[in-house]
């Protein structure tokens, strides 16, 4: 479930936006896909507020999606019983009529705030807006590689130790050890047996999550001695300077120390706040300090809602997330239409809102 | 009320009284246990509430299922006995059960 590979998502109902150059530039512009993100869309739509949406995963739903697509929810308001997924599946169809622009496996970098009041910011793909508002929906933080608590490994990530492969020739002739029973360490193993001087495959046990085809393939790989199937864990790198030349691994039988100039470990993904800790709002406990009227932070113009927001009080829950929504479009309202009123609707009775929804 | 005692890497023990019906993982929590994250709060997620079940113990609170066997995979150094505690429920025949905690969670 935590892998690196998810399945795939039917992701024909989703714009993703096409790729320009320049700022693209929006109303709104917020961080995080999950559920509390994907309903700020909603909530700001309303009000005539666009928005684009960035989400460091390769689909909407954040932790629904990543996490526990299948697991129940009990807790949210009129659904008895939801799963993660079908949570997200809909959010989406609820924000379809505002048609939010989504950019995935992007994180948000950089973000600064321009003369004329709007903030500046920039993913690690270098994708860069111009927003009026910034709306920081990201749960738990980015998720992120896990990375596998042996000794010294920092020092070899990016050189010898690779939690993605941009571009399979670098791995050529190298000594590579695949560590994991997911779908990304089947992936790769199978992608670099071509490639590699030598392949090993580490795993804990001789059974694997992967897709049973990959298994399949891996297995026939090992037949023919082009990949090495090792059951057992890592306990410890050799080299120097950020270069690997050989792993310790604990098996039923001992420790053995292989060969290894590349490692590929897929220990799933862990959440981080990452960036968002150095943009200068004032944090409770890595968690962004809001007020509970606008759920606004220390920065005029940009928002804190659902899980990695903090207020006397705060719970974790999806609802409060969207609580937290409906109050943030309204204090956005002002900044992005600082000389209209906004006269509260109802959904139910007001025509207006029925039109931008679509109703017929 | 079930007792439940963890054993932290360093040989320190506390034994903590628990309600049955929650779950090892909520008992460690409510009670500060160090060294067990539970980041996804119980769902079976995330592998960070890893625990050695002692083993006069394991025959007690049983094998892990499939699902928490996958979720095992992201743990690091995983052993025989090794649990994920939130998937292990309280009962009167856990009173004065021994878990192990590890070194590190991811």
């Amino acid at each position: 479930m935590m892998d690196t590979t998810p399945a795939g998502p039917e992701t024909s109902d989703i714009t993703e936006a096409a790729a320009s150059s320049g700022p693209i530039e929006t109303d709104a512009l917020i961080i995080g896909a999950g559920p509390c993100g994907l309903f700020a869309v909603f909530e700001l739509g309303l009000l005539d507020i666009k928005s684009h949406v960035v989400d460091i995963l390769d689909r909407p739903g954040g932790q629904c999606a990543e996490l526990y697509p299948e697991k129940p929810i009990y807790d949210v308001p009129a659904l008895p019983v939801v799963t993660g997924q079908e949570l997200t599946d809909r959010l989406m169809e609820q924000i379809k009529p505002f048609g939010p622009q989504f950019h995935f496996n992007e994180r948000i970098d950089s973000l600064s705030r321009e003369a004329d009041g709007r903030f500046r910011l920039m993913t690690d793909a270098g994708t860069e807006f111009l927003a009026k508002v910034v709306v920081v929906a990201a749960g738990g933080g980015s998720f992120t590689p896990k990375r596998p608590p042996l000794n010294g490994i920092e020092e070899y990530e990016g050189k010898s130790v690779f939690y993605s492969v941009r571009k399979i020739e670098t791995m050529r002739g190298h000594d590579i050890v695949i560590v994991g029973g997911g779908d990304s360490a089947l992936d790769w193993t199978l992608n670099l047996a071509p490639v590699a001087k030598s392949l090993t495959l580490i795993h804990r046990r001789d059974e694997f999550r992967a897709a049973p085809h990959s298994v399949e393939k891996m297995r026939k790989l090992v037949e023919e001695s082009t990949v090495r199937l090792l059951i057992g864990q890592v306990t410890g790198l050799e080299g120097a300077n950020g270069k690997l030349s050989a792993l310790d691994v604990k098996t039923a039988s001992g420790t053995e120390r292989i060969a290894c100039t590349a490692m590929l470990p897929f220990f799933g993904l862990t959440m981080k706040l990452g960036p968002v800790a150095d943009w200068g709002l004032n944090l409770h406990e890595n968690l962004i300090l809001v007020d509970t009227e606008r759920f606004e932070t220390n920065e005029h113009g940009i928002f804190a809602i659902g899980d990695i927001n903090w207020y006397p009080g705060k719970l974790k829950l999806i609802l409060s997330g969207f609580h937290e929504g409906a109050l943030m479009a309204q204090a956005a309202h002002k900044i992005v239409y600082p000389d209209k009123k906004l006269l509260f609707q109802y959904t139910t009775s007001s025509s207006s809102l029925q039109k931008k929804l679509g109703v017929k | 009320m079930t007792k439940i005692t963890f054993i932290q890497p360093d040989g320190e023990s506390q034994t903590v009284e628990a309600e049955n019906g929650l779950t090892v993982m909520e008992a460690a929590k409510l009670n500060d246990i160090a060294g067990i994250e539970a980041e996804c709060g119980g769902a079976c997620a995330c592998a960070t509430c890893h625990v050695y079940v002692d083993e006069a113990w394991r025959d007690k609170t049983g094998k892990a299922a499939d699902m928490e066997e996958d979720m095992l995979d992201f743990a690091f150094d995983v052993r025989e006995g090794s649990r994920l505690c939130c998937q292990i429920k309280i009962t009167d025949a856990l009173d004065g059960l021994v878990v192990r905690v590890p070194a590190k969670q991811f």
